[in-house]
């Protein structure tokens, strides 16, 4: 299985974009081709996914497997460097997973001008980007591929969006764009500075870590931490750069929505940890306290937002913005806790949100509105099941223990209340009280969200509808992720198990913590 | 001192091919065509002559005033490229318009002539001979469409220009002549840096520098470039903007780089200026445009833009750094020219039914067309830098040499340029938003779909198939770069 060791990684990335490719070259007429291609492909590299994860070495989750290096553009140093770890295998294999539900659930549901070929090309050259954003292990093909991402997602809002999608989509290009530019001038910094000699500097992202703490400290250590983290900040989006967030996601197609929530944005989480944090130690810890004030913000910020919503697909966004920061503050601690909790919050996040979202665009398909006043309630009578599911989701993503909300925010409030040594320990604690607050918010929002949905009368306008209860293709895209949300809930131990080997690995070398 | 006329083969047959061209025109009553297929087996032959001197270490004729090294043979490649381009966008355009063709043609292999003739120039005279060709053929083709108000403003405009950018160039080479007794780069090069600080030998210095300025349209020197683009045949501003451009920073980068690096701590900050400028006049403008060949013209404007900011790395101690520069410059001319060319062929096409060129016209084209539609929106990421189009490399390397001077006006330019890159976009993706669902105005009858002629299709595949395949292994094409420096070591 020597081959599959090193090919897994490029296939799960570039799978997805010979899909792409084949899709576009297919003549529109034949749709069942067009369809059956894709989800080929995106199964493909799912199986590919599949299969890393059945051949990862789990008692060495600490080191790079699967990594291919191979040179790519030799003129600037650049490689094309692979590889994953505890850390970035299941953000993977969640990006390959919620890609290819995404291409299922896209067969029935796509709003005007449909087109499905061109809305399935797009899908996988995202995904292409998505995938190759969580094994990249050179800055400029990370570069690369997050940026890759920004075309596809531009054209899916412009084209298949909402009534504002104009709107929406320029400022999700612009602001994204804004942040990745100064991004990339921080990479550049890195490089030039990470030897004195020409031929000495890398892009190399293992290479910076060994670096790391001794070269990138003091003045330069800061300001290069600002600007990396301004790129993924963005993306994240941490308060106060989430505004282009709400629109994009409320003007986005379902399948747009679910991938920026369930993967684009863990793309700039993903950043700090794999990026900020282990090459910017020193930087890490004078930002720490501000990147945590920022994330308790966007916790009470999103859970007001939440209240004040009329938009099913706004709120949803607007929760988004909340959960990302429990993400942010965990990682904020700069505790070996904090990154686990990071880590599982990721996924956790872009399982329920993802399966949020596809409600979301569910219950517009049969409503032709998403305002929660004209829902008027009653689903819970109207179609029972996929009031259920929507249930089921809402309360996971309120954090209910038991369901897979509830291990990222738990683990990222006790990570607060013990942060690093070093930090200010009454901040972190005073963080982690107003955290409290914001998940007593999130759950106030959430519940009241059902009851207004889902509980009632059925208003009198959709009482002779034949609205129809959920479909077979929607049991087949959505039951994957009801699966994991139950599953993750009661077995945290699945992320856990292999995230935790990988952040103590560099965890206690970077910031000289004792092994716990 | 006998001619070595194997260095002089390409201009030679491409010259041949134009006198022919002119020639064969006269006596062919109907199949006017056929002087585009003359000129395209020149530019072929050219092209085979060219590649017959790679390898050949390097040569020099007439004295050491011309050179074929590796840095003229990178740019003559591009060159002949870009000429083969034009032509295949410029058969079914000429051969509808009008019945000069043998003349178009004509003028177009001239003054790519001169631009084959620019890289290998060693001294001053050359430069200033291969500049004039380039010009003076360009300003009769700017004016090709006779009958045109615009056409004829553009080109009159674009003659009073050059026509003072090049006495200003010619006072300022005058002037260094006076000063150093030479006219060879290398030769003035050696005695700027003995005579110090002279005053009125950094004024030559920037007279010189003004009038190439003045070709690669930096702003101040800008205004002469959007009218003219707009009143020329499209293939004409097509080439104008890459063709013509590359020419000038191919003539600026070895009077800077090469005869004046003594000079470079007054030059380099000049630049940095002028960089900053034009970039942000070229994107601001192009905000407000509604012609798509304006809007292309402004973008070249902030394209050109870009590509200076690496001459304020220039002043640098360290030679890798000033290496690193050179190279970006060449890097970033080569991507551009296959983009922007791209980009122009099918405005080409579509000018052929909507001869008005209005950016809504562009409205909805993907959806008529959508092979093209992809096309179109591959070069306007890439002009904007967007991966998987090729012009993010292109912009890489500028950031990563500007970023490698490691000083603090090269930091705030970066900076700069990272801001103005987010203010193309907003233009570049409106394009590209409209061209997929874009919507006639009401009670306008959806246009047919463009019928593509194969010469023109050809050129358009060309180009795309470069932009995308570069943009994901820009290796192909840039490795060659490095290899073709003239920067002289500490």
């Amino acid at each position: 299985m020597d081959w599959f060791d090193d090919s897994a990684l490029t296939l799960a990335v570039f799978l997805p974009l010979l899909g792409a490719v084949a899709v576009a070259v297919l003549p529109r007429e034949r749709d069942g081709l067009v369809r059956g291609t894709a989800l080929g492909f995106s199964a493909l590299a799912l199986l590919a996914g599949v299969g890393m994860l059945a051949r990862f070495d789990y008692g060495a989750g600490a080191a790079m497997q699967f990594e291919v290096a191979r040179s790519w553009i030799p003129s600037i140093g650049a490689g094309y460097h692979v590889g994953v770890d505890g850390i970035a295998l299941p953000l993977l294999v969640l990006s390959l997973l919620l890609s290819l539900l995404c291409v299922i659930y896209s067969f029935r549901f796509l709003p005007e001008p449909r087109n499905p070929k061109a809305f399935l090309a797009l899908l996988l050259l995202l995904e292409t980007g998505m995938n190759g954003t969580f094994v990249a292990l050179d800055l400029v093909l990370f570069f690369v591929f997050w940026e890759t991402v920004l075309i596809p997602m531009y054209f899916m809002i412009a084209v298949w969006g909402g009534a504002r999608r104009e709107y929406a989509s320029i400022k999700f290009i612009l602001y994204t764009l804004i942040g990745s530019v100064v991004m990339l001038l921080g990479f550049l910094a890195l490089w030039l500075r990470s030897s004195p000699e020409a031929a000495g500097r890398t892009f190399d992202i293992l290479a910076l870590q060994e670096l790391g703490a001794a070269r990138f400290g003091g003045t330069f250590g800061t300001i290069v931490f600002a600007a990396v983290a301004l790129g993924f900040a963005v993306k994240v989006p941490v308060w106060p750069f989430h505004t282009w967030l709400p629109d994009a996601h409320t003007e986005a197609p379902t399948v747009g929505s679910v991938l920026l929530a369930g993967i684009l944005l863990k793309m700039g989480t993903y950043g700090f940890v794999r990026i900020a944090l282990p090459v910017l130690p020193e930087a890490a810890r004078t930002w720490a306290p501000v990147l945590g004030v920022l994330g308790a913000i966007a916790i009470i910020y999103g859970a007001l937002c939440c209240l004040a919503q009329r938009d099913v697909k706004r709120l949803i966004a607007y929760s988004s913005v909340g959960h990302m920061g429990f993400v942010m503050l965990g990682i904020a601690t700069l505790t070996p806790t904090g990154i686990n909790a990071a880590v599982f919050g990721m996924v956790a996040h872009g399982v329920i949100t993802g399966m949020l979202f596809f409600l979301a665009g569910s219950m517009h398909e049969r409503y032709h509105t998403r305002d929660i006043v004209e829902l008027g309630g009653g689903m819970a009578t109207l179609m029972p099941h996929l009031a259920g599911v929507f249930t089921l989701a809402c309360i996971a993503s309120l954090g209910l223990p038991g369901l897979a909300g509830f291990w990222g925010e738990i683990l990222a409030l006790l990570a607060a209340w013990n942060p690093a040594p070093g930090l200010s320990v009454p901040l972190f604690r005073t963080l982690a009280s107003v955290g409290l607050v914001g998940t007593l918010l999130t759950a106030g929002y959430f519940l009241w969200l059902i009851q207004r949905v889902n509980l009632g009368r059925v208003p009198d306008r959709w009482g002779g509808k034949a609205l129809g209860d959920l479909a077979p293709l929607e049991v087949a895209a959505w039951s994957p992720l009801i699966v994991l949300m139950v599953a993750l809930g009661f077995a945290p131990g699945l992320i856990l198990w292999l995230t935790n080997p990988s952040v103590t690995g560099w965890f206690t070398e970077l910031f000289a913590l004792a092994r716990t | 001192m006998p001619i070595d006329f194997h260095a002089i083969l390409p201009e030679l047959v491409l010259a041949g091919t134009a006198l022919l061209v002119l020639v064969v025109d006269l006596f062919v009553e109907r199949a006017k065509v056929v002087a585009s297929w003359l000129s395209i087996a020149g530019t072929v032959v050219a092209g085979i002559a060219l590649a017959s001197l790679v390898g050949g270490g390097t040569r020099s004729t007439f004295g050491g005033s011309f050179v074929v090294d590796n840095y003229a043979l990178l740019f003559k490649g591009l060159f002949l490229g870009s000429l083969l381009l034009v032509l295949l966008m410029s058969q079914r355009y000429v051969d509808a318009g009008t019945s000069y063709q043998g003349e178009f043609y004509f003028l177009v292999l001239s003054s790519f002539v001169g631009m084959l003739l620019m890289p290998s120039s060693r001294d001053l005279l050359m430069l200033f001979l291969s500049l004039e060709i380039v010009s003076a053929t360009g300003f009769i083709a700017a004016g090709f469409r006779k009958g045109d108000a615009r056409g004829n403003e553009g080109a009159l405009k674009f003659l009073l220009i050059g026509v003072l950018s090049t006495a200003v160039m010619l006072f300022g080479m005058s002037l260094v002549y006076g000063f150093t007794g030479s006219l060879q780069l290398g030769p003035i090069a050696e005695r700027l840096a003995q005579l110090g600080d002279e005053p009125a030998a950094v004024m030559a210095v920037f007279l010189v520098i003004t009038g190439f300025a003045f070709k690669v349209s930096a702003a101040p020197f800008h205004f002469w470039a959007p009218d003219t683009y707009e009143g020329s045949p499209v293939p004409v501003a097509a080439y104008l903007s890459v063709a013509s451009k590359a020419a000038g920073f191919a003539g600026l980068l070895q009077v800077t780089f090469v005869a004046f690096p003594s000079y470079a701590r007054y030059w380099a900050p000049a630049f940095a200026v002028l960089a900053a400028f034009t970039m942000l006049l070229g994107n601001v403008i192009a905000l407000a445009q509604t012609n798509i060949v304006r809007l292309l013209a402004y973008s070249s404007v902030a394209q050109a833009g870009y590509m200076l900011v690496p001459f304020a790395a220039g002043s640098s101690a360290n030679p890798a750094v000033r290496e690193e520069a050179f190279q970006a410059v060449l890097v970033y001319l080569l991507i551009y020219a296959f983009t922007n060319l791209g980009a122009f062929a099918v405005v080409t096409l579509v000018s052929q039914r909507q001869p008005a060129n209005l950016i809504s016209d562009y409205a909805g084209l993907a959806r008529r067309a959508p092979a093209l539609g992809v096309a179109m929106t591959a070069f306007l990421f890439s002009l904007a830098g967007i991966p998987p189009a090729a012009g993010w490399y292109a912009k890489f390397v500028i950031f990563k040499s500007a970023i490698n001077g490691d000083t603090v006006t090269l930091q705030l330019l970066v900076v700069f340029m990272a801001v103005m890159t987010v203010v193309a976009l907003f233009y570049y993706a409106g394009i590209a938003r409209s061209l997929w669902l874009g919507t006639q105005p009401e009670g306008t009858p959806e246009p047919a779909a463009p019928r593509v002629s194969p010469t023109l299709g050809t050129a358009i595949a060309i180009s795309a198939a470069g932009v995308l395949v570069l943009g994901i292994l820009p290796n192909l094409l840039v490795q060659y770069a490095p290899v073709s420096t003239l920067v002289a070591g500490p």
